[in-house]
């Protein structure tokens, strides 16, 4: 039997282990979410040192209004970024064109017409094709979409082409837009819509003019999140709108997207410290600052026009 | 006064009728079109992937000849990453989480990592990865190793598993922290004890879906240098490896038309991988999910 005294002892050790738990905890959590903001400070400081590198070797106003992007031509290696930006925004225009109209019908079908089970029976799917990784999107942009297009309008479609690769992307996206969407949309209340009704509304009507302007500001940045994701997407535009780097507004053709360099070079023997090496740098950092500026936006937007219910 | 026209009206709401058929039925085909995609690449991939499929190619290691072809080394190579990156990223995220949730005081500082967390979010995966290249492979000297290509993943997948433990934490009821400091607990004891268990279905959801994401990331994992062609198994995690994103795009890349087959066969694989992760994951979610 141990003494009440050696009792009272030992709980007031075990406590002081207990307080010491308690004030160790928290630093060590602290620490934890510390990391992720050293993170993008890592992802800043990364890009600028080596960004700032590539600049002291090639004209940073070269690289911002040449057209030509050469860098693998020995003899005289040219980077103009802006035939990489061309094709990044192509692959991005052609992919919003797919993604918006039907991630937004597809929001409006959720959100206002379909019944509980519908729902139930399509959000999992929307989420399976949210899961897929991008890699099999690029095998099937290259291996069907492609073959198909091509048979279907353009026989002289190019193997590697921005349209079936923006296709793809696009395809990637819709469940993002719609799930976003459809999250703004039902956080319209539903007394309003019960007004509209009570008016002789019919459904669409309702849909189109009382639901989207509410949600208005979740719809739209849920588009500029989806144009920052076409924007940074790598691997299906690497698999399947080639290694071309292009100024062209043609979608046949074969082009290159700033994310596609970047897996190009590194697949290369660039050997660490050559000016290709830096180059994926100052592309890097270009990409960096579109994804984050349309990333802001989205933000802004939602926060900045959100109808307060 | 003139009476009601009827006519008039019921022309005019014929129209109004009709539109919203027609455009219901216009929403319902963006829907059909979804599902219908899908359906055309996973039969796609099915009929194709089904040519190679079979115990050789679980078993033998890639080769030039496309029957010879195996996925052995991407499968352990995968495997071996999310032994990295599962501890470091539920870790991570976890504490991010629970530090955000109970611990931090509503400042400046607290709304800045929270903006940090959720723009991190949207920094593409390449972006990642020349973080990677640069800071592990190079600075930390890691060079092209599982270590490397895990610690960039973590980073990679910690925002979504912060978010979803937030969510998981901030939906445990109040009344159950009040009735734990009733009884005199601490704040950790009340973590340890009474949220974190509450949470965990959620968290736990949360982090495999995450990690679902790593297992099929292709991009950050090249540009660290993942090899695309080894005859070997890595032995621990300072060696170099494959995994089955990257052996499936150096087998789309080939020009020979057997090759595609091959890398369906490996899709496959990772599909069928990822159909199991977020079949646990929903039964997680709907076995544990309480509601207060």
């Amino acid at each position: 039997m141990k003494s009440t005294r050696e009792l009272i002892q030992e709980k007031q050790s075990n406590k002081n282990i207990g307080s010491i738990m308690e004030k160790v905890i928290p630093i060590v959590l602290l620490m934890t979410a510390i990391i992720s903001v050293l993170t993008t400070i890592g992802i800043v400081i990364t890009l600028l040192v080596e960004t700032v590198t590539f600049f002291q070797r090639v004209s940073i106003v070269e690289f911002f209004t040449s057209t030509e992007w050469y860098p693998f031509y020995e003899a005289d290696p040219s980077y103009g970024v802006l035939s990489l930006i061309a094709g990044t925004l192509l692959i991005t225009a052609i992919a919003m064109v797919v993604a918006i109209p039907i991630g937004l019908g597809a929001a409006l079908y959720l959100s206002e017409y379909a019944t509980e089970r519908v729902r139930q029976i399509v959000k999992p799917i929307l989420e399976v094709l949210a899961g897929i990784p991008t890699i099999v999107y690029g095998f099937f942009a290259l291996t069907f979409v492609t073959p198909l297009i091509k048979n279907l309008y353009f026989s002289d479609l190019s193997i590697f082409n921005a349209l079936s690769g923006g296709i793809v992307v696009g395809i990637m996206i819709i469940p993002m837009v719609a799930s976003l969407s459809e999250d703004a949309m039902r956080a319209v209340p539903n007394h309003i819509r019960e007004g509209a009704f009570a008016m002789g509304a019919t459904r669409l009507e309702v849909a189109l003019k009382v639901v989207l302007p509410g949600a208005l500001s979740g719809v739209i940045s849920s588009f500029v999140l989806a144009i920052s994701r076409a924007i940074g997407e790598t691997m299906i535009v690497a698999v399947a709108a080639g290694s071309t780097p292009k100024f062209t507004a043609d979608p046949t053709e074969s082009i290159q997207t700033m994310t596609a360099y970047i897996v190009q070079v590194s697949l290369g023997d660039a050997g660490y410290g050559s000016t290709i090496y830096y180059s994926i740098y100052a592309v890097g950092m270009t990409l960096f600052m579109f994804t984050l500026l349309m990333n802001l936006l989205s933000q802004y937007i939602s926060r900045k026009f959100r109808e307060e219910y | 006064m003139s009476s009601i026209d009827k006519q008039l009206i019921q022309r005019q709401m014929g129209k109004r009728t009709f539109q919203n058929k027609l455009l219901k039925a216009l929403f319902f085909m963006c829907i059909v079109f979804s599902i219908l995609v899908l359906g055309v690449l996973i039969i796609r991939v099915i009929t194709q992937g089904f040519t190679h499929l079979d115990w050789d190619f679980l078993t033998s290691f890639a080769s030039r000849f496309p029957e010879e072809a195996g996925f052995k080394a991407a499968i352990v190579g995968s495997l071996w990453l999310m032994v990295i990156v599962a501890p470091v990223s539920i870790f991570l995220g976890v504490g991010t989480a629970i530090y955000l949730e109970e611990y931090a005081k509503d400042n400046r500082f607290t709304r800045f990592i929270q903006m940090n967390i959720s723009n991190l979010a949207g920094v593409p995966s390449v972006v990642f990865g020349l973080l990677g290249l640069t800071f592990f492979v190079r600075l930390m000297e890691m060079g092209r190793s599982i270590m490397a290509g895990g610690l960039t993943l973590s980073l990679l997948i910690l925002p979504i598993i912060v978010v979803a433990a937030q969510e998981a934490i901030r939906s445990v009821p109040n009344d159950q922290y009040e009735a734990s400091f009733a009884m005199g607990a601490s704040k950790w004891q009340t973590v340890r004890r009474i949220v974190l268990p509450s949470a965990i279905p959620g968290i736990l959801t949360g982090s495999i879906l995450a990690l679902s994401r790593a297992i099929g990331e292709t991009a950050p994992l090249l540009m660290i240098g993942a090899l695309t062609f080894i005859a070997y198994l890595p032995e621990n995690v300072w060696d170099g490896f494959t995994v089955m994103p990257i052996q499936i795009f150096n087998w789309t890349g080939r020009p020979q038309e057997e090759f595609h087959l091959v890398a369906a066969s490996g899709i496959l694989v990772l599909l069928f991988l990822l159909i199991i992760m977020n079949s646990i994951a929903i039964y997680i979610r709907n076995k544990f999910s309480k509601r207060y």
